[in-house]
């Protein structure tokens, strides 16, 4: 065990990248992501890890690039945020559609326009359905153990898919607090040497990537990332025990928070979910049973084991920080309730969009939604099945 | 000794009130606390008002959203008093470290509206870091007197931490003038 140290979650994204002996990143710069790279091209241009760095001149350059090394032989990372996952959004099909196991932080930014560096997640949320593995993390500590984790389950020979390891722009990216590390050894030892899987640049055995499918193949080719996907979660567990063995720190599909004998639950990724932990504190104390669930695992989403957390309570609401704009529910909110369809019994929703661009997310946000939830739970009629929280007009 | 603290910086974009903020916390975690500091997010322009945020703790820190109640409110440079309500969300219980010369900074208490109950501590910062520095860094100072009115952790223990990580990036000569500028700001802060 490490030693505790005061850190950024992008600091703590780059060190997991060391640590992963990466052998090509290929990226190109945006904030709030860019100190990533900043700090993993120091390590790289001081030596203490033998990556080959490519400087692209664009996302969609840098991602293609991730492709070309991936598919040559190598472990691939990147990492960016907002527009840059954006321009990237036709490659990132490319990545997992060939199966390549590339690796890449995304810290979540607000799409433009308007122009906004603040936290929200339309830009991770907008490519859910791309065939990438998604984890979301809550702090800088999450985002490390998430990285080191995420090459093990997209380098497992059973599931060689991407994965994205989301944080929350400036929120954990650019905050220092207290995270340990993992030792140097012990880090090598679990993510383990790079196994190749049909690598172009294996001359005796020539094979070809990117080939055309059509309306005879097409189909059977979805069907199958739609099988090996089901088989992630399985991965994700076995990967997280193992993890546990180095560093003392346990994760699952998803976390549950006081949530076996509540009665009220909120659904919330990321940083803010931290928050709510401690206003569900609050309401545990004045003797209301409220609990919280908190995805990690949001790609394949685990619905079954989400299903089960949440069926027995009597009002939930789900907090989305993006939003399906019109008549239809924030992208985390469908989910659930996707989940919770199959169910004879199951909880009255609500869905509230909070946080857009770098909007705080706010105690007594938290607060009032546990309020309208105890309304719900007495019998109280739902006002509004979606709402903007912490707005104005 | 207290169990938590939470602290507003209220500075000017290329004064270093950031990297205080990063440096009072490393100091704390070093001293074995749970630690957060954060700057307000936005794009950065030198000169223009900037706040960060400490909260410190025996517990681990879960909340991620901004100091709202701050003990302890920084002020780096007094000429935000002119143009910000540092008092916004201040406790009863609140100080305000202002830089400025203790002797030369008139009724300061009545220029913040400080309440009675609230403590108002003066420290000449930039005039320390130009002693001791060579330059305007108010900053190295300012950490010092946090430390004193914080009562969360010894001018020791800061002094230790701050060696201990300036003496891997910086030369002796710019660590020891940290550490000088730290330990005058700890002990030249006047109450007002």
């Amino acid at each position: 065990m490490t030693k505790m140290v005061a850190a950024t979650g992008n600091e703590a994204i780059a060190n997991a990248m060391r640590l992963a002996k990466v052998d090509v990143c290929s990226a190109y710069p945006i904030t709030p992501a860019t100190e990533i790279m900043q700090r993993f091209t120091s390590f790289a241009a001081n030596g203490k890890v033998q990556t080959e760095v490519l400087l692209a001149e664009s996302e969609h350059s840098a991602m293609s690039g991730c492709i070309g090394a991936s598919a040559a032989g190598g472990r691939v990372a990147t990492a960016t945020s907002s527009q840059g996952l954006a321009l990237m959004w036709e490659m990132l099909l490319v990545a997992s559609g060939q199966r390549l196991p590339i690796v890449m932080a995304v810290c979540n930014r607000a799409l433009a326009a308007p122009t906004n560096i603040g936290c929200d997640h339309s830009d991770s949320m907008g490519t859910r359905d791309c065939g990438w593995i998604q984890l979301y993390s809550e702090t800088g500590q999450e985002a490390f153990d998430n990285m080191l984790m995420a090459f093990r389950i997209a380098e497992n020979m059973d599931i060689r898919m991407p994965v994205m390891v989301c944080q929350d722009g400036f929120i954990t990216s650019h905050s220092i607090a207290n995270v340990q590390w993992v030792e140097e050894n012990a880090a090598a030892t679990f993510v383990g040497d790079y196994r190749q899987s049909n690598p172009l640049l294996d001359l005796k055995r020539p094979v070809s990537y990117g080939q055309l499918a059509l309306s005879d193949l097409y189909m059977e080719y979805r069907k199958a990332h739609d099988h090996t996907m089901s088989l992630v979660p399985q991965v994700v567990r076995e990967v997280a025990a193992e993890f546990k063995e180095i560093s003392g720190r346990s994760y699952d599909l998803f976390e549950s928070y006081r949530l076996d004998d509540a009665e009220i639950g909120i659904v919330v990724m990321s940083s803010a979910a931290g928050t709510t932990k401690d206003i569900i504190d609050r309401y545990r104390d004045k003797g209301i049973k409220a609990g919280l669930l908190k995805p990690r695992l949001y790609r394949p989403f685990p619905y079954e084991d989400v299903a089960q957390a949440l069926k027995h309570l009597k009002a939930l609401a789900v907090l989305d920080r993006a939003d399906s704009f019109g008549a239809s529910f924030g992208p985390l909110f469908l989910d659930i309730a996707g989940a919770l369809s199959a169910c004879n019994e199951r909880p009255i929703m609500i869905n509230k969009i909070f946080g857009l661009g770098g909007r705080d997310y706010m105690p007594e946000q938290g607060e009032h939604v546990l309020d309208e939830l105890i309304q719900i739970a007495k019998g109280a009629p739902v006002k509004a099945a979606k709402e903007y929280i912490g707005v104005r007009g | 000794m207290v169990d938590a603290i939470a602290i507003r910086w209220h500075g000017r974009g290329g004064q270093g009130t950031v990297t205080a903020c990063k440096v009072f916390a490393e100091a704390c975690l070093s001293d074995g606390h749970y630690v957060q500091a954060f700057p307000e997010y936005g794009p950065e322009r030198a000169g223009a008002p900037i706040k960060a945020y400490n909260r410190v703790n025996t517990k681990p820190l879960r909340g991620h959203y901004p100091v709202l109640r701050p003990d302890i409110v920084v002020v780096v440079d007094s000429t935000l008093l002119d143009c910000i309500d540092v008092t916004e969300g201040a406790p009863d219980g609140a100080a305000f470290i202002v830089n400025c010369n203790p002797k030369n900074c008139g009724d300061l208490r009545a220029k913040i509206k400080a309440k009675p109950t609230q403590r108002v501590v003066a420290v000449d910062a930039s005039h320390i870091s130009i002693a001791t520095l060579g330059r305007p860094m108010p900053n190295a100072p300012l950490i010092g007197t946090v430390t004193k009115v914080s009562d969360m952790l010894s001018l020791q223990a800061v002094l230790d931490d701050i060696k201990v990580n300036f003496s891997k990036k910086f030369s002796q000569k710019v660590t020891q003038g940290n550490l000088e500028a730290t330990r005058r700001g700890y002990e030249e802060g006047v109450e007002l």
